[in-house]
């Protein structure tokens, strides 16, 4: 937070935790009766819980970590990295899957 | 010799300098779990069919830790906060706070290290598989000369796969009961400690890694707590902005935990 | 420093020494030997620990290399003159003062990892990079000098557990500087161990270091050095850093993972059903080797951009200054620095093509890397250009930068067939690929390394090298470096194999005459050939040990502070630079390399040289 921006107030402050909080209890209970359900595979109830924990991580970095007005400059910085780590793991994956059929054995 | 924009920020970048330095740190961060997530992903989808092990994490003790640790989050940003104010008593209890939680998060992992510790699968020589809890080895027990017996509370299993499912109709009606098992019955014995098989592998060297970091967190934390909050009384602001680096620091921390719980405990 | 002293005349006539006893602003007591030269916090002091130390290394490195090639051309007879003493202080691998295979192995991978981690990272860019970047943008210091304190601490630690694990039972990592497992598990020495621990910290290290710099350079520079007025040196330590930062962690994530495999005895990159020694082990199994290796290159290949980036800002800065005209497309330079940091990341999987990965994704990879080096190309041509029309001054400095020019053109385009998979498939792993990175990182990389440590030796002692042991000295290593790779090329063209502690013996056609493509006597003779010329480099290097150190107390004292007449910001302190560097934060009103700009009376220009009268308008730059 820059001195530019409105001044901080404990109590909105308190008031903004309070809201998080509750999101972020919601999100998990929900996260956790997700993975307790009879039904569906495990493939979708991981694309499920994983949405969720995206949103839980949303409200954590925007919010707590105020990256929802950050700097254009940390913008960059973390935009750069995600891409990366998507690069990173999403070329392993296709590498490690795209093997000619009959050369990899599990 | 002063270095420009320690406190102060820079007109173009909109930044001071620590700010932009923890960024960059969990910019490389971010690239070190991302490093273990892809590892996690490869290893999970590249296992046998059927051996990926689910509900072996206690999921109730999961999610207290989770709720620890958004808890200490709060307090953090709030600890901050009292600090912009410049309400020091505020400060001192918020981060006090943040400290407990980070201890009772740290109580609660060893805890369930411990019942990974203590947990067997038995191998015997009748082909079968032996699963639970240790509750006694007794005093002769000797695993090479195959003298004495060992007691675990748990069941037996015809096929090992039956082990890797936990949250299965019929591993929840397995009755667990005492099972005494001599050790010339016994071919092979192993723990789940993280040599079990990848996902104990992998779980622990993740949960172990973010558990370092919340002890490196908490130690930061206290020491601005304690002896670095004189800083308070000469320069204020650049003691706000110390905690305000460092709660980014956590509040990342808690980050990674956001993505482990589910990733380990729930799928 | 005089206070008076307002602007920067080209020629500031202050004897160095004086310049040393006077300006004391700031530093009333005199720190002790502890706090001066061991914690120092200044970026100067620890840019030169980080130059001793890795020149030490590098020279270690070199050594083990020598005894390699010795091996090589002489498999199994005792080594002459170091025999003995390998056999004292290593003992039962060194019997009879012969190198086992063993020992060869772990001579490789400690030649590979001292090299690239422990010498040329380190003098590339946290040397140069601490000691000159702060300096060419007009900052006091780093923004973190504590932390920059701490990065060297690191690096010196994982130094030393590198050199111990020497002397550990069973011997140093023996599994190739790449570490591939499952081999890297399975020998029976806590050398890896060791490695892997080295590694982490040297990791830690470039990780403060790259977050040091990059804040640096974004919140330190001096009013007026926009980015366009940049020295491209300090764009290239930029981008640099930008790689360290983010393609180090996952290799350390990796690290993690094998000392887990090592010490803990998990199955992070075992595979199920892993026989050692014709016995099928204990590990759990279900992991994949090639994670580790994919894991590995995502560091791997950016660092070669890691040793090639620094060097080319090294000559760039020199070119400029001995060709006396601005660096011909600085623009295309940043942009190309720029694209091929980025484009690093995606190109790993070429070090792969071996694995049988997919048709489609290796096609990706040989798609990105023939893209990455046009941008290659691009700064090369750039710097060919500079040279058209400039009156060129021949020093030493500029002997190395023009040396580097060609060399790294053989090793770029020698790249090429390797970067697409048919050609791989047939020179993977022989000695042409030896051939390639050696000629972009020895007589490329550490060519530039020498012109920087001739060219930057005057700022940071105050008097010059000698000149006519410089030229000495390139000359010899120009022509012993390329009598030493040129004839790999041929031998990884005919098939001989890399890492084979016999030299190949086994696959010569003295040995198997009936087999198809036994290795020629012609081929096997250019070992012999070889060693001598190794040996050769090594002696070309002592007159460089004498005159750096004979130099530093006997060497030309220069009459300023600007003895090479160069623009950027570096060349306007005080010399050596004091702490706090400048006796003023000087104001940048031009672009880097203002040389022989019409209308001057000198044929350069500072950048941070007031603008004639009127008020500090942007002059036009290019």
């Amino acid at each position: 937070m820059s001195e530019s921006e409105k001044p901080v107030s404990l109590k909105d402050t308190i008031r903004l935790c309070a809201l998080v909080f509750a999101a972020v209890v919601c999100a998990t209970g929900l996260m956790i009766y997700t993975s307790f359900l009879p039904h569906y595979g495990w493939t979708a109830k991981v694309s499920i819980i994983l949405a969720i924990a995206t949103v839980n991580a949303f409200l954590v970095a925007g919010y707590l970590m105020h990256l929802l007005s950050e700097k254009k400059l940390v913008y960059t910085v973390l935009g750069f990295t995600v891409f990366f780590v998507i690069g990173l793991a999403g070329l392993t994956i296709c590498a490690t899957n795209g093997f000619p059929p009959g050369t990899v054995s599990h | 010799m002063e270095i420009p924009y320690t406190t102060e920020h820079r007109p173009d970048t909109g930044l001071y300098n620590a700010k932009l330095g923890v960024w960059l740190f969990l910019a490389s961060e971010v690239m070190l779990f991302g490093g273990l997530f892809s590892a996690y992903v490869l290893l999970r989808v590249g296992a046998e069919p059927g051996m990926w092990p689910h509900g072996w994490l206690n999921v109730t003790l999961g999610s207290i830790n989770t709720l620890l640790l958004a808890l200490s989050a709060i307090t953090t940003l709030l600890a901050w906060a009292a600090c912009k104010v410049r309400d020091f008593g505020k400060f001192k209890i918020f981060h006090a706070c943040t400290m407990i939680l980070a201890i009772a998060f740290l109580g609660i992992k060893s805890y369930e290290y411990r019942d990974k510790f203590l947990h067997y699968e038995i191998a015997l020589n009748n082909g079968t598989f032996a699963d639970g809890h240790l509750v006694e080895k007794s005093a002769d027990f000797d695993l090479a000369n195959k003298t004495g017996a060992v007691t675990l509370h748990g069941h037996i299993v015809e096929d090992r796969k039956e082990l890797m499912d936990l949250r299965s109709p019929e591993a929840q009606k397995a009755e667990h009961k005492e099972l005494v098992i001599p050790a010339a019955d016994i071919k092979k014995m192993q723990n789940y400690g993280p040599w079990h098989n990848t996902f104990t592998a992998i779980y622990f060297t993740m949960s172990g890694l973010h558990a370092l970091h919340i002890l490196g967190g908490t130690l930061v934390i206290f020491y601005l707590w304690g002896p670095g909050s004189r800083m308070y009384k000469t320069d204020p602001e650049r003691f706000t902005n110390r905690i305000e680096v460092s709660g980014l620091f956590w509040h990342f921390v808690d980050l990674v935990w956001i993505f482990l719980f589910p990733v380990m405990y729930l799928t | 420093m005089q206070s008076n002293v307002q602007q920067f005349p080209p020629f500031r006539e202050v004897p160095p020494t004086h310049a040393h006893h006077d300006h004391g602003h700031g530093e009333h007591h005199e720190p002790g030997f502890w706090q001066k030269y061991i914690f120092s916090t200044d970026h100067k002091v620890i840019g030169i620990q980080y130059g001793f130390m890795a020149l030490c290394f590098m020279l270690f490195g070199f050594f083990l290399m020598l005894l390699m090639r010795w091996q090589i051309a002489h498999p199994g007879v005792p080594v002459p003159v170091f025999g003995p003493l390998l056999e004292k202080i290593l003992g039962q691998p060194a019997a009879h003062g012969a190198i086992s295979p063993d020992l060869y192995n772990s001579f490789g991978a400690m030649h590979g990892t001292i090299m690239v981690f422990l010498g040329v990272v380190p003098l590339a860019f946290a040397a140069f990079g601490n000691y000159v970047v702060p300096l060419m943008i007009g900052a006091p210091d780093m923004t973190f000098p504590r932390i920059n304190m701490a990065s060297f601490h690191a690096f010196f630690l994982g130094g030393v557990v590198m050199l111990v694990s020497f002397f550990i039972p069973g011997g140093a990592a023996q599994a190739g500087w790449t570490s591939y497992s499952p081999l890297a598990t399975t020998i029976p020495t806590h050398g890896q161990a060791f490695w892997l621990v080295g590694m982490v910290l040297l990791i830690t290290s470039s990780l403060l270091g790259a977050v040091n710099f990059i804040a640096t350079i974004v919140q330190l520079r001096a009013p007026g050095m926009t980015w366009m007025r940049l020295p491209w040196f300090v764009w290239a330590q930029f981008v640099t850093a930008f790689i360290l930062l983010l393609a180090f962690p996952p290799l350390e994530a990796a690290g993690v993972l094998q000392l887990m495999d090592n010490v803990v005895g998990t199955s992070f990159f075992l595979p199920t059903g892993l026989a050692v020694g014709g016995a099928v082990g204990q590990a759990s199994g279900g992991g994949s080797p090639l994670l580790w290796q994919h894991l590995f290159w995502f560091l791997g290949h950016p660092e070669v951009y890691v040793l090639i980036l620094p060097a080319m800002g090294i000559v760039a800065e020199v070119i400029a200054n001995n060709t006396r005209k601005p660096l011909w497309g600085y623009k295309s330079l940043v942009y190309s620095a720029l694209f091929v940091g980025f484009l690093s990341f995606i190109v790993w999987a070429h070090h792969m093509y071996m694995t049988g990965m997919g048709q489609k994704i290796a096609t990706f990879f040989q798609a990105t890397t023939m893209i990455i080096s046009i941008p290659s190309v691009i700064i090369l041509t750039c710097m060919f250009l500079s040279l058209w029309g400039g009156s060129i001054r021949i020093n030493t400095p500029m002997l190395f930068a023009l040396g580097f020019l060609p060399m790294f053109g053989i090793g770029g385009l020698t790249g090429l067939p390797l970067g697409l998979a048919a050609a791989d498939l047939y020179l993977h792993d022989t000695y042409y690929v030896i051939a390639h990175f050696h000629y972009v990182v020895a007589p490329g990389t550490i060519f530039a390394l020498f012109a920087g440590v001739y060219f930057w030796f005057p700022k940071m002692t105050g008097r010059k090298m000698n000149e006519f042991w410089g030229r000495v000295h390139f000359w010899c290593s120009f022509t012993f470096m390329n009598i030493v790779f040129m004839p790999m090329f041929a031998q990884g063209i005919k098939g001989m194999l890399r890492r084979m502690s016999d030299g190949a013996v086994n696959y010569s056609a003295t040995r198997v005459p009936n087999a198809i493509d036994a290795l020629p006597g012609t081929v096997m003779q250019l070992n012999g050939f070889i060693l001598w010329a190794a040996i050769g480099l090594g002696i070309a290097q002592i007159p460089f040990i004498i005159n750096l150190f004979w130099s530093i107390s006997h060497g030309e004292k220069v009459n300023s502070d600007n003895p090479w007449r160069a623009t950027t910001l570096d060349w306007q302190t005080p010399t050596p630079p004091p702490h706090g560097n400048f006796s003023h934060t000087p104001v940048v009103v031009r672009g880097p390399y203002e040389y022989s700009a019409p209308g001057h009376a000198e044929d350069f220009t500072p950048q941070d040289e007031p603008v004639d009268g009127a008020a500090p308008a942007t002059t036009a730059h290019h």
